[in-house]
């Protein structure tokens, strides 16, 4: 595959049991760029989603990861932390999963726990007040100061996680993904639960994530005018399968995509589209 | 509110809805003591049943629970429910607060002045050790249930590992105090860690019936390597602990003919009275730097949500090693220090009680909080003594006061939550928000 793809999925299965959740998958995700995965309920997209984010082991094929520098992690061989620490992968959940007792700069303090960690000499030089740790302290708050900032969610910085309201914890939780300086951020439904002016916010700040940061973004998400809005590729998922892929207007127009939202055939939504233009 | 409500929770200030409830609950009262006070059955001299009737004392008990209602309802209402803050007046709460900022230094100067002000009393200076060495073990095991979210039912067997290491060391090479002090935590500290392996991946329940089982384990080990620990007969003749290297003894070269005061054993008890001090500041302040540290934000995250920390890159392995590690080398400190002030140790010292109680002040105290868990230790061992003229109804008075403060306050005595770093104003979290852990 061509150089400038963050990350290539291929073959990609994934079984439980005798249910087959993803098969023969590949599709590919290009670097700076956001991808968007779709397809109806139990297609499979969080599935895929657990398995190039480590919380589930792919029952076959291969997940590649290529750095900036060109080096390459097999991800489908790295388990659950290892991912997020070494491969830089960042991700989100469906249902939010903040740290609800804890209030939003802790989330965000907690996010930078390697860093952090290295700088505390493993807690030894922490635990004596050293001085390399308060800076390396002070430059984390800084740093999630900046995605507070970033997600308009500065004045809450010292209130509780879970008293945000929905809209805010969703914000928060992509801050403190990318508190982990990821090279590939995933994120699971962010617009789930939004109303629009909510959802325009969240286009904007991933938009700004792609374009100031150059983080690459590989989201699943219901909400199409976000998808088609920001999405500069996008691959469509039914029944575990890939049922076609391209940019917002080739996939939009595909009959195969329609016919997998409207749960008819093929032929009758092409019939729809013919009556409908 | 998600705690069940026993009695209606309506903001009835009204005097007859009042008089309601206490005539209700009297009216419950007489029913009950009519038989069981109200009438008085006996055998008499030649087996016949006599009984007489105690009107008196019926009407007096009957009289309490009518004025006892009365109060209980007008403290509920003025003191209300966790959330319920606005009924209690501005100046009281202010009050409160005033008191919470103050209360910690207030107990820290006391209890530096315990052993000046209560110095002919051995009884007291003993049960300040006692208390202090469960205020440790508390503050111990509040890293591993308070902050990890770890339930762990066998803490006790790091408190024997601790115990053990000292007497052991001790007795059969000669070791000090104060070298095997450290080596007490690390051997108790590398139990944490065997314990920590076999149960990372269990939650909740499970997690706490292996702890529960692993305490009994060491506790069995004790017993029957008889060759190392002398089982049931326990290690005796374990040294007391010198002033470094200067014993507190009646000799010539002893602490008090060296200051050229005359002796007395209360210079022990005292010397031991800041040991245990010492080394219960030294695990408060340990654990309020571990918290403000990576590792401490770690732990709680994984109280809070573990698979969230997973997604983070925080190896959740080693993390929740380091919390049984770090609350277990408390516990060996504590071990070895009750071994030096025994001067003797059996198993029987080592039972699923101790686990229990220690738990319970954690538990009390209000989870993750240090001066929660100091009160509610100074509360339950000082408490338990305070009722020992009551015999057999101090198990009694306990059990209902442990009720009645988990009715109270469901998260403890302090249930929240001190955030770790701020911004602009550390604001305190509601118990509400913040997790128990599972595991």
């Amino acid at each position: 595959m061509s150089g400038d793809k963050i990350l290539n999925v291929d073959r990609l299965a994934m079984r439980f049991g005798g249910i087959v959740a993803v098969q023969d998958l590949s599709f590919a995700a290009e670097r700076k760029k956001i991808t968007a995965l779709i397809g109806p309920n139990g297609a499979g997209k969080t599935t895929v989603f657990n398995c190039i984010t480590g919380f589930y082991k792919p029952s076959g094929g291969a997940i590649r990861l290529t750095h900036d520098g060109g080096r390459t992690i097999a991800l489908e061989r790295l388990n659950d932390f290892r991912i997020a620490k070494q491969a830089k992968v960042a991700r989100t959940f469906q249902n939010i999963r903040l740290f609800p007792g804890m209030t939003a700069l802790e989330n965000l303090m907690v996010a930078q726990h390697n860093a952090l960690m290295r700088a505390s000499g493993f807690t030894f030089l922490g635990l004596i007040g050293a001085p390399g740790y308060r800076e390396a302290e002070k430059r984390a708050i800084d740093l999630a100061t900046d995605w507070l900032k970033r997600v308009n969610l500065l004045d809450r910085a010292d209130d509780a996680a879970g008293n945000f309201a929905y809209g805010d914890q969703r914000r928060l939780e992509i801050a403190r993904a990318m508190c982990t300086e990821p090279a590939l951020l995933c994120l699971d439904e962010p617009a789930a639960g939004l109303n629009a002016r909510e959802s325009a916010a969240l286009s904007e700040l991933l938009l700004s994530i792609r374009d100031e940061l150059g983080t690459s973004i590989l989201l699943i998400e219901h909400d199409m005018s976000v998808v088609m809005e920001i999405s500069d590729h996008i691959v469509v998922m039914d029944h575990g399968v890939k049922i076609a892929e391209g940019t917002p207007r080739e996939v939009r127009d595909d009959p195969k995509v329609i016919a997998a939202y409207l749960g008819a055939d093929e032929e009758e939504a092409a019939a729809v589209m013919e009556g409908g233009s | 509110m998600k705690a069940p409500s026993t009695h209606p929770a309506k903001p009835a200030t009204s005097i007859p809805a009042l008089l309601k409830t206490a005539f209700v609950n009297a009216l419950i009262a007489l029913v009950l003591f009519s038989l069981m006070i109200g009438i008085r059955t006996e055998a008499g001299s030649s087996g016949q049943l006599t009984y007489w009737t105690r009107f008196g004392d019926l009407a007096s008990i009957v009289a309490a629970v009518f004025g006892g209602s009365i109060v209980i309802e007008l403290l509920r209402q003025w003191i209300g429910r966790t959330g319920a803050e606005k009924l209690v007046p501005p100046a009281v709460q202010s009050g409160i607060s005033f008191i919470g900022r103050y209360l910690a230094p207030a107990l820290l100067i006391f209890t530096l002045l315990v052993p000046v002000i209560f110095y002919n009393q051995r009884y007291i200076l003993d049960l300040a050790i006692l208390v202090l060495t469960y205020v440790m073990l508390g503050w111990g095991l509040n890293v591993v249930v308070g902050l990890a979210g770890l339930l762990d039912l066998g803490y006790v067997a790091f408190y024997a590992v601790g115990a053990y290491s000292y007497g052991l060391l001790a007795t059969n090479f000669g070791w000090s105090f104060w070298i095997c002090l450290p080596l007490a935590g690390i051997l108790a500290a590398f139990w944490g860690v065997l314990l920590g392996f076999p149960v990372l991946r269990l939650r909740g329940d499970y997690l706490a019936i292996v702890t529960l089982a692993f305490g009994e384990i060491i506790r069995l080990v004790i017993i029957n390597w008889q060759d190392l620990t002398g089982g049931p007969n326990g290690v005796s003749g374990i040294p007391r602990p010198s002033f470094f290297g200067i014993p507190l003894d009646n000799s010539d070269d002893g602490l008090a003919a060296r200051l050229g005061i005359e002796y007395s054993p209360t210079h022990r008890i005292v010397f031991l009275f800041y040991l245990i001090l010492a080394l219960a500041l030294l695990t408060n302040w340990a654990t309020i730097r571990l918290r403000r540290l990576p590792i401490g934000r770690a732990w709680e995250a994984l109280r809070e949500d573990e698979v969230a920390c997973r997604a983070l890159g925080i190896n959740t392995t080693t993390t929740k090693l380091t919390a049984f590690a770090t609350g277990a080398m408390f516990g060996g400190f504590a071990g070895a220090f009750f071994a030096t002030r025994q001067g003797f140790i059996s198993p029987e010292s080592f039972t699923f009680q101790e686990s229990a109680l220690v738990l319970a002040i954690v538990v009390l105290g209000g989870m993750g909080s240090q001066l929660g868990v100091a009160l509610s230790a100074l509360a339950m061992i000082g408490g338990f003594e305070l009722f020992r003229s009551l015999e057999n109804y101090r198990m009694l008075v306990f059990g209902m006061a442990m009720v009645l403060i988990m009715i109270w306050r469901p998260r403890g005595l302090i249930g929240h939550r001190a955030p770790t770093v701020y911004l602009t104003k550390a604001k305190a979290i509601s118990s509400d928000l913040v997790k128990e852990g599972h595991g």
